[in-house]
Order: structure tokens, then C-alpha cells, then sequence
């Protein structure tokens, strides 16, 4: 007779920050969507307007209206819900981090150990990963090497990078921290980063989503509701 | 088997979708909800606070002149359209005044020439529009606080409007902006007569304009007729402090 194992795997805290974070990341999005179509041009370096050179334009009004918040084009209403939601995404994170850190969250469950990043560990990760083979049994129980590095990568790099760049855009915070702007090589090289970053969020929710699907939704997705996840069985048993 | 756990999927991807479109619907609704907008506008309490705690009294950067935009980029009205602006123009603002009054112990008229006269501040500084973009210029004026240290604002006084000549849309009163005694006494908060060393040019508000260095560029009033002293705002207009601030637009424009 085969038992089905059942484990916690996301501690209450994990979950309630995880949709806070769910939230408040697809409402930046899509009010930064409806601020940047505001002048879909990127530029680089001090100052960048339309008599200057693009680095990048994306067609002459930007993203399609359905993708932005709201769904017409409204610049102010845009900016209310990103800087209402950047602030909860503060405040949100900063909690996780806390959390997380003091809880040893990141160093157990995160940090991916020296042998898991080894070249050859990383390939085969990658390579059963191409072939939708996913770890069963006792492997199911924590994260891949490939998740570690996604998640520590967005955590660890891209929502620092979008904090930093989202308040070098601010005049105001500007004055008080010019070394910032200039560490970033000027404000428009700042809001590129910011966009670039942005995107790179948006791809990672899409492989997140995806791979949700294909681990098998009902069962991942209630891990991160109540907690309880079924560990896939391994062959061996 | 295979098969219904097709079904299951299937399910989960349209129910995901149906909740999107709801959320996304619904997300619509409350944009267009005043009361929901009044919740969003916390926000901008939160970071006019944090933002005073943190710059405090600090200078903008300034920019040297190989720093400058090729071409300083204008925005919103490029010529008022008003018999009484064409007229001064014509004359080159040989007649105009600005007129500095409200909660003021001395009201004053002041001419260009006068403007002139009082000790002046040059600065090169970024212009950020809250489109995004922006662009580096060079700006010659007197100090604010200078005009109103001369005008002697009244105990009452809280904030300084600024009136403009543009009218964006006719019959819905003229543009018009406000800012604290914070940034009005600030040291760049400058009455700008010059752009790159030239008058003032039409398009970037000729003949005086407001340069408040650590706010966006709709705070930088164009076109500039008066000036008031004022104990609040809510009488002023629709009440929120300017004409964007009047459709939507935060008052603080620090971000």
C-alpha cells in the first residue's frame, strides 16, 4: 500500500507575504506599463527627450492599452496606484526580508550550496528541466538549483535594482542622494534600468506561472494557500 | 486518466484567466471610484514626508554647460493664446508686471527690469518632466525668497500660488501652481528670466517662469502674471493646488 506524504512546506508567514508580494508586483507592472507609455522612449546617460537620441523605442504609443492600469491612457491615475503599491512593496519586502533572514528561510531554503552551483550539477538541472522531468521524493522537498537561482535573483538583485533606479528617477530624492544618480550613470541610463529590470520581473512571473502549471497546479498552488504540499512519490518506492 | 487531468488543467487555466479578467476589470472600476482614488492619494502624504525628512534643505544637482540639452525640449502651451499675452509680447513686455500680493505686508509690481535689477542666481539643472524624459538647461533668475522677503509675507502664510498666463482650456480658469514655504525659500527656487543665457524664449514660458529644482516639470510654472501669498488651497481653483494637481496629479511632485 502506498502512503501519500504529505509536508509543510511554506511557513504561514512565506504565504501571507507571497500574495501581498503577488499583488502589489502585477499592480506596479501594469501602472509602470501606463507611466512609460507616457514616453515609450529609453534613453542613456544625464537627460533624454524627444530631440534626443533613443536607445529604444517601442512603436510610437507604447504597450497596448489592455496590458496597462488602468486601460486607458491616464497618466496620473497610473502614478497613484505604482507609488501606492511601491510603497506596500517596501513595506512587504522589507518584512520578508526580515523574516526570512532571521529565520534562516534564505540560508536553508535559498542560498543554493557550493556543489549545486558546480557547472556540471547546473547542466544536468537544466537539461531535466528541458525534458519536464521534475524531482520526486526526497528531492521534491526543496528547492532546484535553477529555482534557488531564480528566486535569489529576483530577491537578491532585480527588486534592489528596481528600488534603486525607481528613486534615482526622483528629483526630490535626487537632491538628497546625487551619488546614487551617478553610480547609475545619470537619470534616463536609471529609468532604462528600471524598465530592463521590470521586463526581467515580468519573465520570471512567466516561468513561474508556467512551471506552477506543469508541476501540477492544484498541488503547488495549494502549498502556497494552506501550506500542505503531496511530495510527488519517488520511482524507488 | 491522462484525460481528466487535461480537464483539470484546463479548468485551473480558465478559471486563472476568468479571475484575471475580473481583477483587471474590477481594478478599472476602482480607478474611476473617487473614494478608492482618495485611498491611492495616501501615498503622496507618505512620500512628501519621508522626502522632507530626507532632502531636507539640499541643493539639486548642477550640471557645466557640457552638460546642456542640445535642444531644451518645451511642453504643455508653447504660446498662450490671449490678447492680453500677444500684446505684451508685442511690446516685449515693456508693460508687463508681475504682481506679488495675498497674505504680503508690501505688495509689489514688478517689471522685467526690476526683476532684473535684484541680485540674480544661475544655475544649470535637470528638468525632469513627469512624462519621463528630461532635459539639462541653464537658468538665470532671482531667488523667490528674495521677491518675497522684499514683499514680507504675512504671519497667515502658508503657501505660494502662482498665476500663468496659459490657459490650457478656456473658461475652466488658467493654469496656475502652488508650492510650500519650504521650497519657496529654497535657494535654486528661482523667478527664471533666462534660458542658456538668452531671454526666455516663448515656448519655456516667456517672460518669467518658476524653476523648483527638486520637483517635475509641471511644477514649473510658465507665463508667470502673479504671485500670492496664501494661508490654504482649497479655495484656490478646484482646490488642489494647480492645474494638474486639479485632474489628478500629485501636489508633491518630488517623484
Amino acid at each position: 500500500m502506498t502512503t501519500r506524504e504529505i509536508i509543510r512546506r511554506h511557513s504561514l508567514a512565506t504565504r501571507c507575504l507571497h500574495w501581498v508580494n503577488a499583488l502589489c508586483v502585477f499592480l506596479v507592472l501594469m501602472s509602470g506599463l501606463q507611466i512609460f507609455n507616457a514616453d515609450p522612449r529609453l534613453y542613456w546617460g544625464q537627460f533624454g527627450a524627444s530631440p534626443d537620441r533613443a536607445l529604444l523605442a517601442i512603436g510610437a504609443h507604447g504597450f497596448p492599452h489592455w496590458l496597462t492600469l488602468p486601460s486607458w491612457q491616464d497618466l496620473s491615475t497610473g502614478r497613484r496606484w505604482h507609488f501606492f503599491f511601491a510603497w506596500l512593496l517596501v513595506f512587504n519586502s522589507a518584512l520578508y526580508l526580515l523574516f526570512s533572514l532571521l529565520s534562516g528561510h534564505v540560508r536553508r531554503d535559498l542560498l543554493p550550496s557550493r556543489a549545486e552551483i558546480a557547472p556540471s550539477h547546473v547542466a544536468r538541472d537544466v537539461w531535466d528541466h528541458v525534458r519536464l522531468r521534475f524531482p520526486r521524493g526526497e528531492a521534491a522537498k526543496h528547492y532546484n538549483v535553477l529555482q534557488k537561482l531564480a528566486y535569489v535573483g529576483v530577491i537578491f538583485v532585480l527588486a534592489p535594482t528596481l528600488l534603486a533606479t525607481g528613486l534615482a528617477m526622483s528629483p526630490g530624492f535626487d537632491a538628497a542622494c546625487p551619488w546614487l544618480v551617478t553610480l547609475l550613470g545619470g537619470r534616463q541610463s536609471a529609468r532604462t534600468i528600471h524598465f530592463t529590470a521590470a521586463m526581467l520581473v515580468a519573465l520570471f512571473i512567466l516561468i513561474h506561472l508556467i512551471m506552477v502549471v506543469l508541476a501540477g497546479p492544484w498541488n503547488e498552488v495549494r502549498s502556497m494557500i494552506t501550506g500542505r504540499y503531496v511530495v510527488p512519490p519517488g520511482k524507488a518506492s | 486518466m491522462t484525460r481528466q487531468v487535461w480537464t483539470r488543467r484546463q479548468m485551473l487555466l480558465r478559471g486563472s484567466a476568468a479571475f484575471g479578467g475580473v481583477l483587471l476589470g474590477g481594478c478599472d472600476r476602482l480607478s474611476e471610484s473617487p473614494s478608492f482614488h482618495r485611498i491611492l492619494s495616501s501615498a503622496e502624504q507618505l512620500t512628501y514626508r519621508a522626502q522632507r525628512l530626507i532632502v531636507g534643505q539640499s541643493l539639486a544637482r548642477e550640471f557645466t554647460r557640457a552638460d546642456l540639452s542640445p535642444v531644451f525640449r518645451s511642453n504643455g502651451t508653447a504660446r498662450p493664446g490671449s490678447a492680453l499675452y500677444n500684446q505684451l509680447l508685442e511690446n516685449e513686455f515693456e508693460d508687463w508686471r508681475l504682481m506679488v500680493g495675498g497674505a504680503v505686508n508690501r505688495p509689489l509690481a514688478l517689471s522685467l527690469g526690476a526683476l532684473r535689477a535684484m541680485p540674480s542666481r544661475t544655475q544649470i539643472t535637470r528638468h525632469d518632466c513627469v512624462e519621463g524624459w528630461s532635459a539639462i538647461g541653464q537658468w538665470t533668475g532671482v531667488p523667490l525668497g528674495h521677491v518675497l522677503t522684499q514683499a514680507q509675507l504675512a504671519p497667515e502664510a502658508r503657501f505660494i500660488v502662482l498665476y500663468c498666463a496659459d490657459e490650457l482650456e478656456r473658461n475652466d480658469g488658467g493654469y496656475y501652481e502652488s508650492i510650500d514655504l519650504v521650497d519657496a525659500f529654497h535657494p535654486q527656487t528661482l523667478l527664471a528670466y533666462e534660458l542658456n543665457g538668452r531671454p526666455l524664449p516663448v515656448p519655456n514660458g516667456a517672460p518669467l517662469r518658476l524653476r523648483v529644482e527638486r520637483q517635475l516639470g509641471y511644477k514649473q510654472a510658465k507665463y508667470l502674471m502673479r504671485i500670492d501669498a496664501v494661508a490654504r488651497l482649497d479655495g484656490i481653483g478646484r482646490g488642489k493646488g494647480g492645474y494638474w494637481e486639479d485632474r489628478g496629479y500629485e501636489w508633491y511632485a518630488g517623484i
